[in-house]
């Protein structure tokens, strides 16, 4: 057991971002951005409004192409792989606004993106469920992730905070081993929030995490390490002590973040 | 014992959710009873049979457009495009090479699927708008060049002396067309299976998964482009057998196989019958021939009209409290 609790040095680098710039016109919206995240890293993304967080996401699952600047994937590069061949690679994200599947329930769902992860997706001559792992899979995922009680209705008339759970669930039917996760509690009500959190903190332990957030108590009680983005550049990256005390992030950030987000 | 007691449980939460999964793909009675009456009327209707004939047609058709439009959801004005092809391919290869149905339908389908793989790229990117007229462009494009093709095609005369050949050998086509009639249904049933298994499949999940939100599709994996083209391609392909069904068990083909009214009507139907579950097409596709046919002999100059009423009733009030009369003046829930 302890074999595998090395370090956070000794691990592989599984995704790994260098010198990113992305250009949009005269806006550099990503400046030399760089970033390691280590196997099993629960890795977070801060940064105020604008920062440019969702354009790195972006360019990191393929949605926008770095005018400059290369991405790697556990060793390989990836920098202008279409974004569903990087899911296929073991790269998946979740949304900030929840994008679901809404005439299907979490069973069918689950059942699509499990079927597709286990290459029948081209098949058409079987049922979807036909396949005994199919079913074993979303019942371990559908107990996961608290959603067996709603498991048969249909997405678009469930509570926000399980779809919201249902949101994380799919990305983990793709059993990912990079996950990018865009604000997870964004608008999730007090009363549905700690089936989240505790979803959240639950996530295996083999994935490696990178968590972008603005609430800070989740941040803080996630990560193990941190990224601060401010106007498209790297401030600084440390363990969260070291970036609850710099001066530096208290000045540009967290001041301004009691704010943003009260 | 204890221990055995989670196991148990689980496999059974596991068939639990595996029933509920395979329960859209299992057939059900009703659905038999349906084929069965479609087999029995022309027997017990001869006199209709011509009519029956074509409503399994434009039924074939209105379900492959309803794998486009009601699985995919990609709207197309122009599915003519397919219908008209499949239907100067068979009406042609009968003419020409071979008056045997099976092999004008089978070569229909396989010309239809190529045109439908080259289309697709049209349908790759853009908006609803754009799509819509991207493939009314393209069937516009098809009707143009048959009518200047009239060498070929009869231009604005029709392709005449068509003569088929019996089916399988065996049928010869007869004036009452009850033959035709099951040769059309026989061909519609047999597609129509094809097409339910593969909506009920992982692959139409996918294709659903696009439809209800195409950025969560990429981003599960699915290769968005390579099944537009896929589904494309079949639609076009079933949507020339039932072109070809036309020109063969008619014995002709014209210009109107290719026009933009029939690309509207299919829509229509589509959109009187509910899209998305197949049987749309084939309700829609009743529906609208009946009333087409029963309207006309009232008021042959303004029957589409009714039809446009219908419409407009049917999208304000809703397909569920239209057809449940019950439920109009209980209080709305």
């Amino acid at each position: 057991m302890n074999l595998d609790n090395h370090p956070i040095d000794n691990n592989p680098t599984v995704l790994s971002a260098q010198n990113l710039v992305m250009k949009f016109g005269g806006i550099t919206a990503t400046n030399n951005v760089s970033l390691d995240l280590k196997k099993g890293a629960r890795h977070a993304l801060i940064g105020p409004n604008g920062a440019g967080k969702t354009t790195l996401i972006n360019q990191l699952t393929g949605v926008l192409t770095p005018t400059s600047g290369r991405i790697a994937l556990l060793g390989q590069d990836i920098t202008d792989l279409a974004p569903h061949l990087r899911v296929r690679r073991g790269l998946v994200r979740t949304f900030q606004i929840n994008q679901l599947f809404d005439s299907m329930t979490p069973l069918q769902t689950l059942a699509l993106v499990v079927s597709q992860h286990l290459g029948l997706g081209s098949k058409w001559w079987q049922p979807l469920g036909q396949h005994a792992e199919v079913a074993a899979r979303c019942e371990a995922l559908l107990s996961q992730f608290h959603l067996t009680d709603v498991a048969n209705t249909p997405t678009r008339v469930m509570a926000y905070g399980k779809r919201r759970l249902l949101e994380i669930a799919i990305a983990l039917a793709c059993e990912p081993k990079v996950l990018l996760l865009d604000e997870p509690v964004a608008g999730v009500p007090a009363g549905e929030r700690d089936e989240l959190l505790n979803t959240v903190g639950a996530l295996p332990e083999d994935v490696s995490v990178l968590l972008i957030e603005h609430d800070m108590d989740l941040v803080f009680s996630f990560a193990t390490r941190m990224t601060v983005l401010v106007n498209g550049t790297l401030l600084t990256e440390g363990s969260p002590e070291e970036i609850a005390n710099d001066p530096q992030v208290k000045a540009v950030y967290l001041g301004h973040g009691e704010n943003a987000h009260g | 014992m204890m221990a055995m007691a989670p196991d148990s449980l689980r496999t059974s939460v596991q068939s639990t959710l595996q029933s509920s999964l395979l329960q859209p793909s299992k057939p059900k009675i009703w659905e038999l009873l349906i084929w069965i009456a479609a087999f029995v009327l022309p027997w017990l209707l001869p006199q209709k049979a011509l009519m029956i004939n074509e409503i399994a047609i434009v039924a074939l058709f209105a379900m492959s457009l309803d794998l486009v439009l009601g699985y995919t959801g990609i709207v197309s004005l122009g599915h003519a495009a397919f219908f008209g092809f499949g239907a100067y391919s068979a009406a042609l290869f009968a003419k020409w090479v071979l008056p045997d149905p099976l092999l004008g339908l089978a070569l229909a389908m396989v010309l239809c699927a190529v045109l439908g793989a080259i289309a697709s790229v049209t349908i790759w990117r853009g908006t609803d708008l754009t799509r819509l007229m991207v493939t009314l462009g393209t069937a516009l494009i098809l009707l143009e060049l048959a009518n200047k093709f009239d060498g070929l095609t009869g231009g604005t005369d029709g392709l005449q002396g068509v003569l088929m050949g019996p089916v399988l050998g065996h049928f010869d086509f007869d004036l009452m067309g009850q033959v035709a009639a099951w040769y059309s249904i026989s061909v519609a049933l047999v597609l129509f299976l094809f097409m339910r298994r593969l909506v009920n499949s992982p692959f139409g999940a996918t294709l659903k998964a696009i439809r209800d939100n195409r950025l969560r599709a990429m981003a599960i994996g699915i290769s968005v482009n390579s099944r537009l083209t896929l589904v494309y391609t079949v639609a076009a392909a079933v949507a020339g057998a039932a072109g070809a069904l036309l020109s063969q068990t008619t014995g002709f083909a014209s210009l109107d196989v290719l026009a933009f009214d029939r690309s509207a009507d299919v829509m229509l139907m589509l959109v009187i019958g509910g899209v998305g579950w197949l049987y749309g097409g084939i309700l829609g596709a009743i529906v609208f021939k009946l009333l087409q046919d029963s309207l006309s002999a009232i008021t042959p100059q303004y029957w589409m009209f009714w039809i446009g009423l219908i419409l407009v009733l049917l999208t304000l009030v809703g397909r569920e409290r239209l057809f449940k009369p019950w439920t109009w003046f209980g209080a709305r829930s």
